[in-house]
């Protein structure tokens, strides 16, 4: 008895420091479900995906365009793209890259069964192999996104994934990449294993074998951390960072993410739900179409204080609807100042000097600390007249309602590594033959900005295409298509002795930890 | 008893059917799954497209009946959010949780009918009254904070127990179990005894009530009058008629810690089927949820007849055939 009982708590072994070429293990938040890199478009099956393949263009950091598998591209003509492929690059069997798996893999994500990866390579009507390490890709029409939407596209072995099902994904049998870890093991709902690809082209990575443990709980995935069971974990809970960085053995990692929390309000309805005056009587017409009460609505929330109380620093005024490293950003754009006062005098301006009441929608489990953040917003707004009453659902209620125009004024967040591709799917006027305003609840609609973002994309030019898109923020933003709230912060905390590159796409890349 | 197992059978086809509709019809009152899922840089033909492509354009009837359609041969579907059989997802995942219910209904009948007994037999006692109010606690406390307590005390503070995980599986007639490594039963000790403490209160109660009553019977008194050992009245003829309620609640209980040990497996990150069926409805993964309740009206089929054997075993007078 006593030895079993020896051999059941022998856990003085656990708080292990991590050292170069050791075991890193890393605690994430959300399960991965499948491993197959063309199915769903979801951010923690696209994490592990970028362990085991690349894409021909990578992003840095701050979300920004780098080469990847292609060395570099280039607009041969308005409709035809040139994309030079890294040379001496080989698959974990040891086959090397060539143009005709960039084919495959193009070609496969739209074959997938229930594939929702085809959004970025049906444009592309026509593939040119000019010789294995050069691909000509040609449009129907001029698209400057070509290079941006093959960030999506992960670049699978033609050999290995020709005729596999996404159950060979999950056995491993069709893990078959160039990125940086080889596929070890993948148990649902627990863990994803790897190995490193001492070939890889963008240097050999430090850990020798890297476990991805799926710890859905915060307090459990902090208690994992805190026993040393865990090297590192992701999505740090705000209430928690005080105590960890009083913690000697650990430490943080935080980068402003591009994941933007804004408030959409009904502006294409006379009236819209929920909005009533202060005796509950529906209003006659909708307030929320006067660009005088949207202004007023934003000056009367107090940014600053819900990035430093309610999300404990981990959050950053916005003025935009991407975050400042990101394509696309207006730099002029400044965070609107809190002022009740000029708030008040708007809303009497427009005829609503005693205020009106509304539902304020959010969601209770999606974005970090959302329903609190929605409970501040409408004690802020209150302050003004506005009687707001918040309606919290779960994500899966609250998108389809969302969608379907259940709520006149309700938070959303949108994470984007462009401001054209943000504005594009926000505030463009809903058309879906142009595929513009596929998430634009808020009914906003001007030509200009419209007509902007389709020079955007049509520009090969990403200077001259950096411009129209900020044109078209500072538009939609002045006239309040939206209004933006924060940007939220991505927090990693990890045992002393790493070090991690924190990035904005708020991905965890084994490869970036490092041993300091 | 032939006939009794036939007719149990049929009704739970019944009940299946029922079932499949009203989850049917409530999953698809809540919403699209392709709102939740969709790709973010979709624009509204690729939404429209994947939509169609799992025939989630239709109408409710008809998306009803080609599950009817599918499922009378074997096919639950696929999971909109794994790509793979549904079925084959929830049998993944299963092992995981009969071995996490398995090992806490045993924590809760091996230690609470022994203290339960104590507890009845000694209810002025020290011992007795502390048996009896720890229940009290394993009634009252949250499975969450109990869970969260154990961990941030036995893994954290004193660094005995993982905090999380199913340790390293091994086969064990092809199925994969992780009780029979050192490693595995390390893992296996912090989630098993949270998810027990319910189960284990309620097994001592049921125990001490059930002793209190039994040692008063006429019964008891006589085999005393007779001179029978303490040991014999207690084991044979106390302890039989205190099984019978145990044995059934025990039944009831062991489905339901099958089917909802979802807050011990997500604290505890166990990979067990109730954080699929989580996981599932916070995507609306209506393949999978479906599945999921039909397996678990089965279940809970299976082992009330299993209950209804044992009863028969342990008291003749419900057998079938018995004179009334």
């Amino acid at each position: 008895m006593r030895r079993l009982l020896r051999v059941l708590f022998a856990g003085s072994t656990l708080w292990a420091l991590p050292v170069p070429g050791a075991d890193l293990r890393i605690g994430r938040a959300a399960g991965v479900t499948s491993m197959d890199p063309h199915f769903l478009n979801i951010a923690p099956n696209i994490n592990i995906a970028w362990h085991v393949f690349d894409a021909l263009t990578h992003v840095d950091e701050d979300a920004r365009l780098i080469p990847g598998l292609a060395t570099s591209w280039r607009a041969v003509d308005p409709t035809t793209w040139e994309f030079r492929l890294r040379r001496g690059v080989h698959f974990h069997d040891g086959a090397e890259l060539v143009a005709e798996d960039v084919v495959f893999s193009i070609e496969r994500t739209l074959k997938v069964p229930n594939g929702q990866l085809g959004i970025f390579t049906r444009r592309i009507v026509a593939k040119e192999i000019v010789d294995p390490y050069t691909l000509r890709l040609k449009t129907a029409t001029p698209y400057a996104m070509v290079p941006y939407d093959l960030n999506s596209v992960f670049i699978v072995s033609r050999k290995a994934a020709a005729r596999s099902g996404p159950e060979d994904f999950d056995s491993g049998k069709a893990m078959i990449g160039t990125g940086p870890f080889r596929f070890a093991r993948f148990a649902r709902g627990d863990r994803v294993e790897l190995a490193r690809n001492d070939g890889y082209w963008g240097g050999k990575p430090a850990w020798e074998k890297v476990t991805f443990r799926i710890v859905p709980t915060d307090p459990a995935r902090l208690a994992g951390l805190l026993s040393g069971e865990l090297d590192a974990i992701e999505q740090v809970p705000t209430a928690d960072l005080a105590r960890i960085r009083r913690d000697a053995r650990l430490q943080t990692a935080q980068k402003v993410s591009w994941r933007t929390i804004f408030f959409y309000l009904d502006q294409y309805r006379d009236r819209a739900p929920g909005l009533a005056d202060q005796a509950g009587k529906p209003l006659a017409r909708n307030p929320l179409r006067d660009l005088r009460v949207r202004r007023a609505l934003s000056e009367a929330i107090n940014r600053q204080a819900i990035a430093e109380r309610l999300m404990d620093g981990a959050a950053l005024p916005a003025s935009n609807l991407v975050s400042p490293s990101v394509f696309g950003y207006a730099p002029d754009l400044k965070p609107e100042p809190y002022d009740p006062g000029d708030a008040k005098r708007l809303l009497a301006e427009a005829g609503y000097p005693d205020g009106f009441a509304m539902t304020l929608s959010a969601t209770n489990n999606r974005y970090v600390n959302d329903e609190q953040i929605a409970q501040a917003v409408a004690q802020m707004l209150a302050r003004v007249g506005v009687r707001a009453r918040v309606e919290a659902l779960p994500v899966n209620a609250y998108l389809p309602k969302g969608r379907k125009g259940e709520f006149a004024f309700a938070m959303f967040g949108w994470g984007s590594f462009s401001g054209d591709l943000a504005l594009r799917a926000l505030v463009a006027t809903a058309d879906p033959d142009k595929g513009f305003g596929a998430f634009n609840w808020s009914g906003y609609s001007n030509p200009r900005v419209d007509a902007l973002l389709e020079r955007a994309f049509a520009s090969t030019d990403e200077k001259q295409r950096e411009a129209l898109a900020r044109e078209a923020m500072r538009l939609a933003m002045r006239d309040y298509a939206v209004i933006p709230l924060h940007h939220q912060v991505a927090t990693w905390a990890m045992k002393k002795a790493l070090g991690y590159a924190p990035r904005t796409d708020e991905f965890t890349f084994a490869h970036h930890f490092r041993a300091q | 008893m032939l006939s009794h197992i036939v007719h149990r059978v049929l009704q739970s086809f019944g009940v299946l059917a029922v079932m499949s509709l009203l989850v049917f019809a409530g999953v698809y009152a809540v919403g699209n799954p392709m709102d939740i899922l969709v790709n973010p840089q979709s624009d509204q033909s690729e939404i429209a497209r994947a939509t169609a492509a799992l025939g989630l354009d239709r109408p409710l009837f008809e998306q009803y009946f080609i599950f009817i359609g599918h499922a009378v041969t074997g096919d639950l579907g696929k999971s909109f959010a794994f790509n793979v059989p549904a079925i084959g997802l929830i049998l993944e995942r299963m092992p995981a949780t009969l071995e996490l219910a398995t090992a806490a209904m045993l924590i809760a009948v091996l230690l609470g009918i022994p203290l339960g007994l104590w507890a009845g037999l000694k209810p002025r006692s020290a011992a007795g009254r502390t048996i009896m109010a720890g229940s009290v606690l394993g009634f009252s406390l949250p499975t969450f904070w109990v869970g969260l307590m154990l961990i941030l005390v036995f893994s954290v503070w004193l660094g005995w127990l993982p905090t999380s995980g199913r340790g390293p599986t091994v086969n064990l007639l092809g199925i994969p179990v992780s009780f029979l490594t050192a490693e595995g039963l390390r893992h296996l000790a912090l989630p098993a005894a949270n998810l027990a403490l319910f189960n284990l209160s309620l097994v001592i109660r049921l125990t001490r009530s059930g002793t209190r009553e039994a040692i008063g019977q006429d019964y008891v008194r006589f085999a005393r009058a007779k001179g029978l050992t303490e040991t014999r009245i207690v084991g044979v003829h106390v302890l039989r008629n205190v099984l019978v309620p145990v044995v059934t609640v025990v039944g009831v209980e062991f489905g339901s810690v099958i089917a909802f040990a979802v807050v011990t497996e997500s604290i505890f990150a166990w990979p067990g089927m109730g954080r699929l069926l989580i996981d599932s409805i916070n995507v609306l993964d209506r393949p999978v949820i479906v599945a999921y309740l039909c397996l678990v009206v089965a279940l809970f089929v299976a082992i009330n007849l299993l209950v209804d054997l044992a009863y028969s075993w342990l008291d003749p007078r419900v057998r079938p055939g018995a004179t009334r």
